[in-house]
């Protein structure tokens, strides 16, 4: 028992440099897609082709890229918050690999095409079944270090990891129920409206839980850290820990408006959805107003602009989402650009930047440093995806209204103004400009990841000692 | 149409979500107590991890709370104007098919009588007027380029309408009626029935009547087949039948292409071809125009 004295960072050392090098692979085929809509000669091959690579960038960032930085920050957070080491390094190890095992495998069967053709939850049955099994041994390390814990009170970072685990585990069991028909095909146990409610109420609820609760976990984590100052609201903390969870649930509905989905269904989609901005706006407002007397610092640490930028963006885009939920915005914006704009705004500007920023915060600690290799790379890294972002962003708003006005456009006859390719061919400029800032956001990346990898190689892996709990009230 | 058998579910819908509505506004409610004295700072709550992290207990902003209310009672009205609660019914009456169907209506009171102009039109004569023939191009451009192009030339298996070569029949009748009802133009497969040698001859003898280069000996045996067999659609003299949208084989215009490698594929696995049916879709006017503007592709040239 010679480790009980120390954390097990060695998980979450892994975790950290698989989420960069995985940031950069899901990155890279994000900017390949997005090369493929400004010149579409490059889709070559079947295997190569958009339709393959979109579902292998969306899986790569969301669940390679974001499910490390959730695992890296999780397990580190939970450690530090109970003062205890992970109650097993074995199972620890075992979900780390696990993991790796199931990213590979997207990686290689998505591009072959071997899909169940849900969005966000296209791999095949076998693959689902490893998840399962991964995410189980994930929510027992979790929780079962909060079981152990030597801190009576459980902070509120780990409601939300745990909020998001739990979550997370309900939601792909339930949509990936599937008959399996060989090796590497099967079908949806749901059928019709059922099964696209089922995956709509997964869809949106991988956003507000894998990609919104897991990520507010690690923003009250790091933003008080790298503030150094408490969190503005324990009240607020409470009230918006449970209305964003509960209300979440609701609002899958708003990606089906005006389908055969029932009426009341999408009524109640759409009212949920607005309730949800009060909740989401209650976890920006705690985080931004943690720096109430520490604003002075955003001038000098590159971290600190990361995660804070992330909270604006995040504020942004869960205002963004309430009103596009609104049926008579839907109108306009659905199965246009302007939703991939909204999701980017919320993908880069809100999970990538608290993930960076967060991830900055923890590499030097893991390896003994006192920090960043370089410290004004950090700050370079924080502009050019600051740029990138705003590009993308508002690239994907002209496009997506753009769009919207043409298909709606009507000649005094009645009949449609503009055929469909008008409306691509007016949008080409913009996905240009996408795929710059795409690109400006990849190449912070590769910055990012020589950055740490400098940092690695000048320090040394550490596992930190335990501290003897504080003694408090 | 009702959506359920059982009034139960509306209850329980009904039910869950005010239930819901209540305890989020309990949950407000709930933290709102404590308020801050003006000139009071907030303490921290007592709580402490990993060394440094706290937290202070500074009361909801305000403007949040009556964000959230508003957004609560927001929703509250937007469910009776348009139904969520099922068991409570629908006060307005209001249903998305029932919005449908009145801009359907609206659109047709507005568009209707010009469409009704036109229709009152004999074709040939509506294929000559310049405003008629920019709305058919109009509805071309939304309904029919996706296969026919945006030039109307057509692709491989989707036919050119601008040749005045026709499957089913170039005059207006025929038109309207492929457009109405759609087609289903299908060519038997004689791979296994005439073998590998047979259907080269075949193709010869099709590349012949084409008046395209060929193999001699090959079409003349193939020919033998052809009138066996292929010409019980395409005719005798292979000039097809469009009766039955069988092609012309000897004008040298292909819907999947004239090569001996093409026309070999076409024998040996047949063709399998389908057009849409528009009337339910469009109505008769706007098929009338659309009609007007194909007609006119090919014969307002002559």
């Amino acid at each position: 028992m010679e480790n009980q004295a120390t954390y097990n960072y060695k998980v979450v050392r892994q975790f950290a440099i698989m989420t960069v090098v995985w940031g950069i692979v899901g990155m890279l085929v994000g900017v390949v897609i997005a090369a493929q809509m400004v010149w579409p000669q490059l889709n070559v091959g079947p295997y190569f082709h958009f339709g393959r690579l979109r579902p292998l960038h969306t899986n790569a960032v969301i669940f390679a890229f974001g499910g490390c930085g959730l695992m890296a920050t999780s397990l580190y957070v939970v450690q530090r918050t109970c003062n205890v080491r992970l109650i097993s390094d074995k199972l620890a190890g075992f979900v780390f690999w696990g993991w790796q095992a199931v990213i590979v495998l997207a990686a290689v069967t998505l591009p072959l095409g071997l899909t169940s053709g849900k969005e966000y939850a296209e791999l095949e049955w076998p693959i689902d079944i490893l998840i399962t099994i991964v995410w189980v041994a994930y929510a027992v390390v979790f929780f079962g270090t909060i079981a152990i814990r030597k801190v009576k009170h459980i902070y509120v970072a780990n409601w939300f990891y745990g909020g998001f685990i739990l979550a997370v585990a309900l939601l792909h069991i339930v949509n990936s129920m599937e008959m399996p028909v060989s090796m590497w095909k099967s079908y949806s146990a749901y059928a019709g409206a059922v099964d696209a409610m089922v995956q709509w109420w997964y869809g949106h609820n991988a956003v507000g839980f894998f990609l919104t609760a897991g990520f507010l976990g690690m923003m009250y984590y790091f933003v008080p850290k790298q503030a150094g100052r408490p969190v503005y609201s324990y009240r607020l903390s409470v009230v918006h820990f449970w209305a964003l969870i509960f209300t979440y649930m609701w609002a899958g509905p708003h990606h089906l408006h005006y389908t055969a989905l029932p009426d009341w269904t999408q009524s109640l989609g759409m009212v949920f959805s607005l309730i949800l901005l009060a909740p989401s706006w209650g976890g920006m407002i705690n985080g931004i107003m943690t720096l109430s007397g520490a604003w002075h610092k955003l001038r000098t640490d590159p971290i600190l602009k990361f995660l804070v930028t992330a909270l604006s963006f995040y504020g942004m885009s869960t205002f963004e989402g309430p009103m596009m939920s609104i049926k008579t915005v839907n109108a306009l914006s659905h199965f246009t650009d302007w939703t991939i704009g909204h999701v980017h705004s919320g993908a880069l500007g809100w999970v990538a930047m608290i993930t960076i920023g967060s991830i900055y915060y923890l590499v030097p600690r893991l390896f003994n440093r006192e920090e960043m290799y370089s410290v004004k790379l950090v700050e370079t890294h924080f502009w050019i995806a600051t740029l990138g972002t705003v590009l993308y962003i508002a690239s994907m708003w002209i496009a997506g209204v753009t769009q919207g006005l043409m298909w709606r456009a009507v000649n005094p006859d009645g009949t449609l103004t503009y055929a469909f390719i008008d409306a691509v061919k007016a949008s080409h400029p913009y996905f240009f400009i996408r795929f710059l800032g795409g690109f400006m956001f990849l190449s912070g990346m590769l910055l990012m990841l020589y950055n740490v990898l400098r940092t690695a190689f000048a320090g040394r892996p550490v596992n930190a000692e335990i501290p003897a709990v504080v003694a408090h009230a | 149409m009702k959506d359920f058998n059982s009034d139960f579910w509306g209850i329980y819908i009904a039910v869950i979500v005010i239930v819901s509505m209540i305890w989020l506004g309990y949950l407000v409610v709930s933290q709102s107590k404590v308020k801050l004295k003006k000139g009071e700072k907030a303490e921290v709550t007592g709580h402490k991890w990993d060394g440094d992290l706290e937290e202070y207990s500074n009361p909801l902003p305000g403007w949040w709370v009556v964000l959230f209310y508003a957004t609560i009672v927001f929703a509250v009205g937007y469910l009776v104007a348009y139904p969520g609660l099922v068991a409570f019914g629908n006060v307005w009456n209001w249903s998305s098919t029932g919005q449908h169907a009145q801009e359907v209506k609206k659109a047709d009171d507005k568009y209707g009588p010009m469409f009704a102009k036109y229709q009152a039109m004999p074709i040939e004569q509506v294929a000559q007027n310049p405003e008629a023939r920019d709305i058919g191009k109009r509805l071309f451009y939304t309904y029919c380029i996706q296969c026919h192009g945006s030039d109307a030339r057509g692709a491989k298996g989707f036919p050119n309408l601008t040749d005045n070569d026709w499957l089913y029949g170039g005059d207006a009748v025929k038109v309207v009626e492929t457009i109405n009802n759609g087609r289903h133009g299908q060519m038997p497969a004689f791979g296994a029935a005439f073998g590998e040698e047979k259907v080269r001859d075949v193709a010869n003898y099709v590349l012949k009547l084409a008046g395209k280069p060929n193999n001699e000996a090959r079409a003349t045996r193939g020919g033998d087949t052809f009138k066996q067999v292929c010409m019980a659609c395409h005719g005798a003299d292979g000039k097809g039948n469009q009766s039955l949208g069988a092609p012309n084989l000897t004008d040298n215009i292909w819907l999947y292409g004239g090569s001996e490698a093409t026309i070999v594929e076409t024998i040996t696995n047949g063709r399998d071809n389908v057009m849409p049916a528009w009337q339910a879709f469009l109505g008769d006017a706007k098929v009338h125009l659309l009609a007007a503007y194909v007609y006119g592709l090919s014969h307002n040239q002559q």
